[in-house]
């Protein structure tokens, strides 16, 4: 083949030497040039290895340790356990060692054990055989050994193992055919082709003949974008086939790696996303930060009052407590400073370790709840919610704008051909279905309705340009038996598939209007005319489709060898590319139809002679050339291609609005969220979506913020004008409206195109003093607005739009939602992405935190399922606090009593397992079951939602709230016991009880406390629930009576041996267990009522209301529902 | 993330080989249980002033009888306390609190009289009491060995570190510990006065002052109930403050060596700096006469604990028990109280229902 000297030379003069580093060079077959022509480094690749797993069996113990302390909750409880091991403190190492051990032997389990997966799966690839041609010979490998540049021979049906460049393949024409369902999850057969300069090779022996290298890019991994030149020819996207691809409908391929192991494409994606942290967590955080200041300043009020005390050595040291020998050596100092640490150890228990495993396993558990759900369930897909992340549960309940995409998202993404217009001619091509064109009926001005022939030259050349105008392929339908895939001829067996659903609508109507795309073979495309001719037009070149561009052109050779430039786009981006052609009518009849809510798009076409095309393919080849920005460079030769057309016409395709998506949109609307459209449609056709979907209403005044205005006026005015009337507007407004969406209120919508807002988005000049702050007047205005379109958009607009809501002053909690890859970089901007498992391909669902399968399904999501979690994690949270207030605050208490010595109340056992079994559960139970709300109701009135924004039950107050009703409970525990205590005899033999008994009357008191307390907050009772409250009750109570009914042998004390039962023999006990569990809960529940009766919140007035009804209803309701609990 | 890209293929396989089928959706449809749909049967309870009304007044019910009750029976309990600590030049023990030295040999011993203006009824239980003494001190509460009290004969002979400093005296220490080298070692005696000045000593019951369990099973003699205690405790000494050794604390086997109760009560630490315990039970004679009539009574002490040093009192009570124990007023005062309160909001509760409850139910939700 061709000499690797000459492709080098070429290589230099295109790269520069200063890149030459990020290039690599792939000789195929590993024909290493002869020596001595250039200094050959060979470059070192790592081997066909696929390494998922994270540990080996040597480091799992050390590294896994190592990842799980890097937590810092984890560290701190080891700091904890080290300290009470270290020193001489009030509480074994035990106590903190034993909860600690657990979770990191459960984490390290499942972490291993996910591992162990991870080794089986990586053996199974890694293992797998894989045929790779050595000295013409196909020779069986191990995936693992393949290198890069070794020639490999896939059959039909088998997965490619690494990075390929496509050499030949077993078709005549070069081409193979791939589903990438396992890299992007769309299962239409794509296209690849073979390099033109190999595709002849389809041998072993012939491909062990090829010499040539491949330049290109290092591993990065972006997996749509790839540049690369094979010898002197560049390649594409479409010769290189990934791993994890599978080849479909064809024989065999030969192909050369060169990109294997760790730096395949599939293997750099799977790095991990940035992790998403929620409201909730940033606010236990600081919660935690608030605890560990109460835990410091507990232990150095307690070690200062501790020396004060102390200073008198007869209470230091009295006659009947001496201290050893090496205790009164040690350094004040010394001693002051482990007394402190030991009272941290007593009180460390304030930060719970069983807090962070109860909120990780509700949220793991709880998003089963998600993915469980029967209505998210999409009979069509067959596919139900799918849950990415479990982190973000909550966080769907906080949501505040919801930014959707239009297409796809709102609507169903289903194209249906409608009409096109030719010159001003319309055709619908439903009315072609009996036998005769019928131009469109309606309000357009027909020059004549026999078009001249000049006319109908143009209207054959624009049904062949949009046949000819796509990247559509024909799927042969498979046999049944699978045995053997021909091509069919016959129509009905064959369908197109296409990523764009646009570009198969119009081919598909063009279809029904008599010219019916065949199929590509050998470069030429061929389309079954009106005549039932065949015509055949080779296919130079595709300049393909981009977001950034809008449009997309084809240059054929038609059978006479007339060169054609067919382009169509959107009309924004071929109008001002048009020099000729019924531009007028043409525009009033795309803007007619974006009205209507109808996509266009125009088509247009000129003429190249012989000489352009040359032109313009040296323009091509050197942009596809190049290594460096060959993006760039291949837009600036689009730019030059894609001029001086000739306007052919218009075409309109419908998408419907998605089931339900009006609906949706007003529920959000009711429930305080905005909701912005963003999408790269034009405004016309979007507004009408927006007013279809409900996102503007009729009384809604719509604000423009388009380049059409700004034309007119500058930005600055046109920005100052609107942010007046949308304040006066607010300036007179009443405090009320927050109390619901009333009808007769001014509610604004604000329609902005991608141009204006990049001139709102652009950073401040320095000359001018008023250019920052548009930001600011933007935000002021779209805050005030309860519906932005945002039109036009590009891809990374979404994304920009989204950070800078996020990063207004006011930090709200953003969702964005879409189905396509060019939502990708807003869903994973937003605080919660959620992915549509849309049509075009799973790269939105993949990387989103939640996926569903519809637009409707938000509504469900958000307003139950997230209002749910929200309701049941912030319990969780304030409770877990709550509750260790409660366990700890008596200790600290009883300092006061025991000369500051860090005596504990509670028995070892009790402090281990209060956070542990006895308390455990029925929160982690409520947590995930608790429903305050039917869901009806919730979805029935989704205003309910505005009683949680704002992250409501974990502000300060309510924190501050429930941690003074902790320290309350915790007073009337302890004082109670003690005034009890205080000097009397509790038992009718008059025998006395000693401080055991004494800490297990207030353990006991408190355990019931915080169960019953939680109990109260309980509005959803099932038998789980009462299993599991009362079950733990019980629970404490027969594990009282076992720790203390036995001399545990084991144990080097026997403190505990039947306290508990001689407290539950003295009468008093039981009396004052009693008192002091209703003392500690009643301000509660007065609180609770007062607040309900004098200012309730929507919710409780509903849940009022509904109580009212159920106690109406009568007896047969309830019958009914006790017949069903029992018969559960 | 865990599940890596290997599961992801087989998803895609499957999605690819099957195709949006029947067989695929089936087994991807949730199961349409009452738990997976979050739709289990459940009662649904509301706090509202209109449920929570009748459990205040109920709970207001209930609670102030029983406080009167408690009250009631906790004043009908006789008790009557005594200080001998001896601070005062005036009191009888002066002397021995301030002459005391732990190696005197002589006793020192006090009288005290006193009266008693209520007769006494039932069996009377006598009680020692202890101010600002810390036996909830973190260091004192561990300071024991309850295997060696348990009759462990290893630990008998090298007791636990936890007894440090009261582990070894050259010999290993039986009972070691603080808590035992601290045994309260004063002898009350009580002695009825009659009218006509004559002294009735009155018989003091050593035996039941003890938690049962503590007294047959946590606390053992090494070597079995019939051993000879003397050999058994051989190779052991006498903790430092004691007068005499372990298995000489009574000359009654079945109250000798650990389980003499004196030593069980003193070995269950007390919650609190104050504290009492039960030192000897005065038996009722029978219905007719009162356990303690009416009448002049003298007190000995033998003083032999001293308290000076840390500003300790030392009391001697005498009481009556009901069957809620001993006098205990706060317990009637705080059932009566709180039944009040809850009373009192049920009133509140109960106005607040009438003005507020319609309002609520009538308010139009926004819907």
């Amino acid at each position: 083949m061709r000499d690797c000297e000459c492709v080098r030379d070429c290589m230099c003069s295109c790269a520069g030497e200063e890149n030459w580093v990020d290039s690599r060079t792939v000789y195929i077959g590993h024909k290493v040039p002869p020596p001595g022509t250039e200094a050959y480094i060979p470059q070192r690749y790592p081997d066909n290895r696929i390494v998922s797993s994270k540990y080996t069996f040597w480091n799992f113990i050390p590294k896994n340790l190592f990842e799980q302390f890097r937590r810092i909750a984890n560290f701190y409880f080891l700091i904890i356990f080290l300290v009470q091991l270290i020193i001489d403190t009030p509480t074994s190492p035990i106590t903190s060692g034993l909860p600690l051990f657990f979770v990191i032997t459960v984490t390290a389990i499942k972490q291993g054990y996910e591992d162990w997966l991870r080794h089986k799966a990586d053996n199974a690839i890694n293992q797998c055989p894989v045929h790779v041609v050595q000295h013409g010979k196909v020779v069986r490998k191990q995936s693992r050994k393949l290198q890069v540049g070794d020639v490999v021979l896939v059959k039909e049906d088998e997965t490619f193992p690494c990075d390929l460049i496509l050499l030949s393949t077993s078709r005549d024409d070069g081409t193979c055919f791939v589903t990438t369902a396992s890299l992007d999850g769309e299962s239409s057969h794509k296209t690849y082709y073979a390099v033109q300069d190999t595709k002849a090779f389809n041998t072993e022996e012939e491909v062990d003949t090829i010499q040539a290298t491949i330049e290109c890019e290092q591993p990065q991994p972006d997996l749509y974008k790839r540049s690369s030149t094979f010898s002197d020819v560049p390649l594409g996207s479409e010769n290189l086939l990934l791993r994890g691809a599978t080849l479909k409908n064809t024989e065999y391929i030969y192909a050369v790696a060169i990109y294997t192991g760790m730096e395949t494409k599939m293997a750099l994606n799977y790095q991990s996303k940035s992790q998403k942290r929620s409201a909730v967590e940033k606010s236990m955080n600081a919660y935690l930060i608030v605890y560990l200041c109460i835990l410091i300043s507990k232990a150095l009020i307690n070690t200062v009052f501790k020396y004060v005390w102390q200073a008198d050595p007869n209470r230091d040291e009295p006659w009947y407590n001496q201290k050893t020998e090496t205790e009164r050596q040690r350094h004040i100092l010394i001693r002051a400073f482990t007394d402190f640490l030991a009272f941290m150890v007593l009180f460390n228990y304030i930060i719970p370790v069983s807090m962070y495993v109860t909120v990780e396993m509700q949220k793991f558990l709880g998003s089963y709840f998600i993915s469980w759900d029967d209505e998210m369930f999409d009979e069509e897909l067959g596919e139900g919610a799918l849950v990415n992340t479990s982190d973000l549960n909550e966080e769907l309940g906080q949501v505040e704008y919801v930014f959707t995409d239009k297409t796809g998202t709102l609507t169903e993404n289903n194209m249906e051909f409608i009409e096109c217009c030719v010159d001003g001619h319309v055709y619908v091509p439903h009315a072609i279905c009996n036998g005769q064109i019928m131009s469109g009926a309606s309000s357009i001005d027909m020059i004549d309705s026999s078009p001249s022939a000049e006319g109908k030259e143009h209207e054959e050349l624009f049904f062949r340009a949009l046949c000819l105008c796509h990247t559509v392929q024909v799927k042969e339908e498979e046999t049944v038996d699978g045995i053997k895939r021909g091509i069919h001829q016959g129509k009905a067996t064959s369908f197109y598939i296409s990523s764009s659903p646009d570009e198969v609508a119009l081919v598909e109507g063009m279809k029904r209007l008599g010219f019916t795309y065949l199929r590509l073979k050998d470069n030429h495309m061929e389309i079954l005319n009106r005549e039932d001719e065949i015509e055949r037009f080779e296919l130079l070149e595709v300049l393909n489709f981009d977001s950034v561009r809008r449009r997309m052109s084809v240059i054929v050779r038609s059978n006479s060898g007339e060169l054609y430039l067919f382009c169509k786009g959107a009309d924004s981006s071929i109008f001002p590319r048009v020099i000729s052609g019924k531009v007028d009518q043409v525009r009033a009849r795309v803007e007619h139809n974006a009205v209507e809510g109808l996509r266009t798009l125009c088509v247009a076409y000129k003429r190249l002679s012989r000489e352009e095309y040359e032109q313009v393919c040296h323009l091509l080849s050197s942009a596809k050339l190049a290594l460096q920005d060959r993006d760039k460079k291949l837009a600036e030769a689009y730019d030059v291609i894609e001029r001086d057309f000739i306007l052919l016409g218009a075409t309109a395709v419908e998408d419907r609005l998605q089931d339900k998506a009006a609906d949706t949109i007003e529920s959000l609307h009711k429930a305080g969220m905005k909701v912005w459209v963003l999408t790269g449609d034009k405004m016309e056709t979007a507004a009408a979506t927006c007013y279809a979907s409900k996102l503007f209403r009729r009384n809604t005044q719509i604000l423009e913020l388009t380049t059409k205005r700004t034309e007119e006026q500058s930005l600055h005015d046109v920005l100052f004008d609107l942010s007046r009337t949308v304040l006066r507007q607010h300036g007179s407004m009443t405090r009320d409206t927050f109390s619901g969406l009333s009808s007769d209120f001014q509610d604004y919508g604000l329609i902005i195109d991608g141009a204006t807002l990049s001139a709102v988005m652009k950073p401040a000049q320095e000359g001018s003093g008023t250019g920052g702050n548009y930001k600011e007047i933007f935000l002021e205005i779209c805050r005030n607005c309860s519906a932005v379109l945002c039109c036009r958009m590009a891809p990374l607009q979404k994304a920009q739009i989204v950070k800078l809501i996020k990063a207004s002053k006011e930090h709200p909690i953003t969702l964005a939602i879409g189905d396509g890859a060019n939502d990708v970089s807003m869903i994973l901007e937003a605080h919660v992405g959620i992915g549509i498992m849309g049509k075009e391909g799973r790269q939105a669902a993949r990387n989103s935190d939640y996926a569903i399968p519809k637009f409707k399904h938000l509504k469900k999501m958000l307003l139950v399922h997230g209002h749910y979690y929200y309701i049941r994690i912030s319990e969780l949270v304030q409770y877990f606090f709550y509750k260790n207030v409660c366990f700890i605050f008596p200790q600290f208490l009883y300092q006061f009593f025991c000369g500051f010595s860090q005596q504990p109340l509670y028995d070892t056992a009790y402090l281990t397992l209060y956070n542990i079994s006895f308390t455990s559960l029925p929160i982690l139970l409520y947590s995930l079951i608790e429903q305050h709300i039917n869901m009806d109701i919730l979805k029935r009135d989704p205003s309910l939602y505005r009683d949680i924004a704002k992250n409501s039950l974990l502000q300060w107050p309510i924190f501050v709230y429930w941690t003074f009703l902790g320290v309350f409970d915790a007073v009337v525990f302890f004082f109670g016991a003690f005034f009890l205590f205080d000097n009397t005899t509790f038992t009718s033999n008059g025998q006395m009880f000693g401080n055991w008994t004494f800490g297990t009357l207030v353990f006991t008191v408190l355990v019931f406390t915080v169960t019953l307390k939680l109990a109260l907050d309980t509005h959803y009772w099932t038998w789980i629930n009462h299993f599991v409250i009362w079950g733990s009750l019980l629970f404490y109570v027969i594990f009282s009576l076992l720790w203390g009914g036995i001399i545990w042998p084991f144990l080097n004390y026997q403190r505990m041996y039947y306290v508990f039962m001689q407290m539950l023999a003295s009468g008093p006990a039981w009396l004052s267990i009693i008192l002091l569990i209703m003392v500690s809960l009643l301000p509660d529940v007065v609180k609770k009522v007062l607040c309900r009766a004098l200012w309730p919140t929507t919710t409780e007035r509903i849940q009022t209301k509904r109580q009212c009804l159920t106690t109406e209803q009568s007896t047969i309701f309830m019958l009914s529902q006790t017949s069903s609990s029992i018969s559960f | 993330m865990a599940s890596g890209y290997n599961a992801k293929e087989e998803d895609g396989h499957r999605a690819g080989a099957a195709g949006p089928g029947e067989s695929a959706s089936r087994s991807r449809k949730p199961d349409n249980t009452a738990f997976k749909q979050q739709r289990l049967p459940a009662w649904q309870p509301i706090l509202t002033a209109g449920t929570v009304l009748p459990a205040f007044f109920i709970i207001g019910l209930i609670f102030i009888p029983i406080g009167i009750g408690l009250y009631v029976t906790s004043n009908n309990i006789r008790e009557f306390e005594i200080d001998y600590t001896g601070t005062d030049p005036s009191s009888p023990c002066y002397n021995c609190s301030q002459t005391y030295s732990w190696n005197s040999t002589t006793l020192c011993t006090c009288t005290l009289t006193f009266s008693l203006n209520q007769p006494f009824e039932g069996n009377v239980f006598m009680y020692y009491g202890l101010s600002n003494f810390y036996q909830n001190h973190r260091r004192y509460v561990k300071s024991r060995d309850d295997s060696q009290l348990n009759g462990d004969l290893s630990s008998l002979k090298s007791p636990s570190k936890e007894c440090e400093p009261y582990h070894t005296n050259e010999k290993p220490i039986a009972p070691c510990g603080a808590i035992a080298n601290s045994m309260f070692n004063d002898t009350l005696e009580l002695f009825y006065i009659d009218p006509n000045e004559t002294r009735t000593p009155i018989p003091l019951m050593k035996k039941g002052i003890a938690w049962w369990t503590d007294k047959h099973v946590k606390f053992r003699n090494p070597g079995g109930s019939n051993a000879n205690l003397t050999a058994v405790f051989q190779g052991t000494t006498k903790p430092v403050n004691w007068r005499k050794p372990v298995y000489e604390l009574d000359s009654d086997p079945e109250n000798n060596g650990f389980i003499n109760e004196d030593l069980i009560v003193w070995m269950r630490t007390a919650a609190l700096p104050t504290f009492r315990k039960l030192y000897r039970i005065i038996q009722k004679k029978n219905n007719m006469t009162p356990t303690l009539p009416r009448g002049n009574y003298t007190l000995e002490v033998t003083y032999n604990y001293p308290v000076h040093s840390f500003e300790g009192r030392k009391r001697m009570i005498l009481s009556t028990i009901s069957w809620m124990g001993g006098k205990n007023p706060f317990l009637g005062i705080a059932y009566m109280t709180v039944g009040s309160i809850c009373f009192v909001l049920g009133v509140v509760l109960l106005f607040i229902h009438h003005k507020y409850g319609n309002r609520n139910n009538s308010s139009d939700i926004p819907s």
